[in-house]
């Protein structure tokens, strides 16, 4: 069974999410909470690093996070799975480890 | 600068941090609907992740957290009349003044027509306008 990765903070602020793409294992599943739901957003300056590294990686974006800051699911890079708090709990059920990159 | 014997100093408040994520953006609006009190002349900056603290269509129902967004437009009441938005910050982000509340003030001197209080401007333009201050605040 994979990992469950956490990023919660913005790729333009802390290199959280770059150390977590650098570190995690093929297949892993990278769910996008907090300031790191910023990620997720399409034509931005970070938004090709997600593309490239889908082809290692399953990408999650928690849809409370994203309402929050009134970032639109219309708008997130394409691929990207939207879950809400229960998606969360069933991807760190699914998982045999959580690992939370702060 | 004096008014009515009174030193008025320039007050800038810089925004870099996104909402919600930490504590930063509301400690930040709090401090400056205090300070407005004091007549000064205070102007804020959304650079870096802080444009996104003036997003449109802030929803945090579901995230169990105050949604702060609202009073950003009575800034102008507190006459706040200068709030600078770096270009280059919005571009890097996909982002444009159209995702961004529309923020307005009522000019007293002029029949109290209501103008914009944000400039776009050029990061080269925004380090001049923060060579002017004459306090920094940063958020």
């Amino acid at each position: 069974m994979s990992m469950l990765h956490t990023v919660n903070k913005s790729p333009f602020e802390r290199n959280a999410l770059d150390s977590c793409i650098r570190l995690a294992n093929v297949g892993s599943a990278i769910l996008l909470t907090e300031d790191g739901v910023i990620a997720a957003m399409k034509n931005t300056n970070y938004s090709k690093i997600i593309s490239d590294a889908m082809a290692k990686f399953k990408f999650y974006v928690l849809g409370p996070d994203l309402k929050a800051r009134g970032l639109s699911e219309e708008n997130i890079v394409d691929g990207i799975t939207v879950v809400d708090y229960g998606g969360f709990v069933d991807l760190a059920a699914e998982h045999n480890t959580v690992q939370s990159w702060l | 600068m004096e008014e009515n014997g009174q030193t008025i100093k320039k007050f800038m408040y810089m925004n870099r941090k996104a909402p919600y994520g930490t504590i930063y953006a509301l400690e930040s609006l709090e401090v400056v609907l205090i300070a407005a009190a004091f007549d000064q002349d205070v102007s804020l900056v959304f650079a870096d992740d802080g444009v996104y603290q003036l997003m449109k269509g802030q929803n945090t129902d579901e995230v169990g957290m105050k949604n702060f967004s609202p009073t950003y437009s009575a800034l102008g009441d507190y006459d706040i009349k200068n709030i600078y938005i770096e270009k280059e910050s919005l571009d890097e982000r996909g982002l444009t003044l159209e995702d961004l509340q529309d923020l307005k003030y009522e000019d007293e001197d002029d029949d109290w027509a209501e103008k914009d209080s944000i400039h776009l401007v050029s990061r080269e333009e925004l380090a001049k306008v923060i060579d002017e201050q004459d306090v920094v605040f940063s958020f």
